[in-house]
């Protein structure tokens, strides 16, 4: 079963995203994070499939791919919540709530459920300094969390 | 009377408070009651701690209300709201509220005010005055403006603007670029953000007056992966500004040549620093470059490349519309002009303050931001994001200014504060500072690679109570190590957060009063 809101992996549509941005300036960082958009993460085959197009080495495209925190080399839960774990928010308690999610899902900071349901992460700063501690769900902001927020965030990853 | 218009924020801490479902009631309530009104969606005022921040037009006025809650809807229009009339909420005329009153708004003048996606709007207040006078005097009055107007680097290095932009214009080449640094990782920090989110076009206007004062056809917004508003937005005025010829061939008629585009980071916080962004705009791994050749001689794709923190480019508007004297009249010693100061966690009224250089620390935190959000005691604050020093409260009379923080052995870098209470353990937090340098590291230099890993694994033993005296030695000698032997702030920086915590909260520690405590 393919992730919700993802396509399943095809070496033809990778091709097709490659062909549309490859002409930019600078093309593997669009390239991948199109790839990401696609399918969710970036799979393995994609990476030789760059290298050709743009003509690097695959060695070359892996250290990108490798290099930065947000793409994934695994499909991510249905649901991702990324908690704030920096500084700000950690001045208003992040600490304790990412300990109480962690409970609360059953997972470890960076972990998947087995059942493909929830993918739980950090991140560090969204920008929502002045209103922390903050979380992403899906995309969606979430401003002054607490245990209450936390739960109804471990509900909506959950149904 | 005319059709009232409602202001409800589009602002990623708006909506994280929930912003989008108060638009929505709202709009479903007004649609109950068969009023006509018009909501438009702008941009935040900064004033985060108020957020929801609902406005409405009176003619005395715009009015404010918030925090407002989607089931206050029914109650607020039910007391008047839109005839401005008083409710619980009701917070007055909205540039009569103190935190807005005492600022002085030059760089984020039009923030919260307009609707950021209408040019007409942004028209209306100022906007595009800026470049019409750098048509209007040429490239290089525009750079010398921009020299006069004492602007420095609102990244953290507070670099002269004017010498940069000097450099790359006598810097002959077929190709040059304009980059927007807008990889605003510090925690604390939400002032690119706001300015991309609440008046993006002040950001392209200040690009491109870059481009046609330097010779730069081309420019690229750098902007992190977090902020996915801040990235639509800008896509969407880009293209505005693109169909109204603002970008493009000959804009304004100067026969000069100048567009941009947006390019998202991806979780990098290294490609803040200025020679890693530019490896990753090259589709690069984001490892930090040595410098010389400087990014002005050789950047972007080995071309003259002006890379500007976004709230100095979003300064040069204001700089060449209102001349640089008048830039410069603000400020303090070599500071000159306004801030954008953010005052952030653990703080009763955060958002963004800009003033002046000069305003002390404690009238920000005590004063302005109203002390702590728990009521409990500060016992710190770091400033300048996660590379910044903790300053105590017996610091509190530093003036926000390069030098005089610098003195301190501190930083103002991007302009965040972050307030801590009583109950936050500096061991911890100075731990946290190696943790997330060893997690950002881009491997290049050694003391930064290394040494943020064997800083973490020292703390742990102090913090283990493991050989005190003897681990604390060693972490002062690899914290003088990392500053002085690595290649960019990552790594030289990270030692502000470590030997401050260490200097003034030694009891954190688990330390005796007398420790081999070398502040520098």
């Amino acid at each position: 079963m393919h992730q919700a809101g993802y396509e399943p992996w095809s070496a033809e549509r990778a091709s097709q995203i490659i062909e549309t941005h490859r002409d930019m300036a600078g093309a593997a960082m669009p390239i991948l994070h199109a790839i990401q958009e696609a399918f969710g993460f970036v799979p393995e085959p994609v990476v030789p499939m760059i290298a050709e197009s743009l003509n690097l080495s695959r060695a070359e495209v892996h250290g990108v791919v490798t290099f930065y925190h947000d793409f994934r080399r695994e499909p991510p839960g249905r649901h991702v919540i990324k908690l704030c774990a920096a500084e700000a928010c950690q001045s208003m308690g992040s600490d304790a709530l990412s300990d109480y999610a962690q409970e609360r899902l059953g997972l470890e900071m960076g972990e998947t459920s087995a059942d493909g349901r929830v993918t739980l992460e950090p991140i560090f700063c969204l920008g929502l300094c002045a209103c922390a501690p903050a979380a992403m769900i899906d995309g969606r902001l979430v401003g002054r969390l607490d245990r209450e927020t936390i739960d109804e965030l471990v509900a909506e990853a959950n149904r | 009377m005319s059709t009232a218009r409602i202001f409800v924020p589009n602002d990623a801490t708006a909506l994280a408070c929930g912003a989008d479902r108060v638009a929505r009631t709202l709009a479903e309530a007004l649609a109950a009651r068969g009023t006509e009104a018009r909501i438009v969606r702008n941009g935040s005022r900064g004033l985060f701690w108020l957020e929801p921040l609902v406005e409405v037009e009176t003619p005395a006025g715009r009015v404010s209300y918030g925090p407002v809650k989607p089931s206050d809807i029914p109650a607020l229009l039910d007391a008047g709201m839109l005839e401005g009339k008083d409710h619980p909420l009701c917070l007055g005329l909205v540039e009569e509220i103190p935190y807005l009153k005492k600022q002085t708004r030059l760089t984020f003048a039009r923030c919260g005010i307009i609707d950021p996606l209408s040019l007409d709007d942004y028209k209306a207040h100022g906007g595009y005055k800026g470049l019409a006078k750098a048509v209007e005097i040429g490239p290089s009055a525009t750079v010398e403006e921009v020299f006069q107007s004492g602007l420095r680097g609102r990244g953290g290095a507070g670099f002269p603007t004017g010498i940069k932009w000097r450099t790359v214009a006598a810097t002959s080449a077929d190709q040059k670029y304009i980059v927007c640094n807008a990889d605003e990782g510090d925690s604390g920090t939400f002032a690119d953000r706001l300015i991309m989110e609440a008046d993006p076009f002040c950001l392209i206007e200040g690009m491109t007056i870059a481009g046609l004062a330097v010779g730069a056809t081309k420019g690229y917004v750098y902007c992190r992966s977090e902020y996915p508003l801040s990235l639509a937005v800008m896509d969407k005025a880009i293209a505005i500004a693109r169909k109204a010829g603002l970008l493009g061939d000959n804009v304004l008629g100067s026969g000069l040549s100048f567009d941009m585009e947006m390019r998202m980071g991806a979780g990098a916080y290294v490609c803040g620093e200025e020679t890693a962004l530019l490896e990753s705009l090259e589709g690069k791994r984001g490892v930090v470059r040595a410098k010389p050749p400087l990014p002005a001689i050789k950047g972007l794709f080995q071309k003259p490349t002006v890379i500007n923190n976004l709230i100095s480019l979003a300064t040069v508007p204001v700089i060449l519309e209102k001349g640089g004297a008048f830039y410069r009249d603000f400020g303090m010693g070599r500071s000159r002009g306004t801030m954008p100061i953010q005052l952030a966690g653990n703080i009763k009224h955060g958002g963004l303050f800009e003033t002046a250089f000069g305003i002390s620390l404690g009238e920000l935190v005590n004063d302005i931001g109203g002390g702590t959000a728990s009521g409990r005691p500060v016992k710190a604050v770091q400033a300048g994001g996660p590379l910044g020093a903790y300053l105590p409260v017996h610091q509190f009379d530093t003036p926000f200014d390069y030098e005089a923080f610098a003195a301190k052995d501190a930083l103002i870098g991007h302009g965040g504060i972050v307030v801590f209470d009583d109950t936050v353990d500096m061991a911890h937090m100075a731990r946290f500072a190696m943790e997330f340098c060893a997690h950002e590291s881009c491997g290049k230099c050694t003391p930064c690679r290394i040494g943020s890993t064997r800083g973490k694994e020292t703390l742990d033993k102090i913090m283990a109570g493991e050989r005190r005296e003897a681990n604390l030695a060693i972490l002062t000698d690899l914290c003088h190590t990392m500053k002085l032997g690595s290649l960019c702030a990552l790594g030289g920086f990270t030692p502000y957060p470590v030997m401050s915590a260490l200097t003034h909260f030694p009891e954190d520690f688990g330390a005796s009063p007398k420790l081999p405590m070398a502040a520098e």
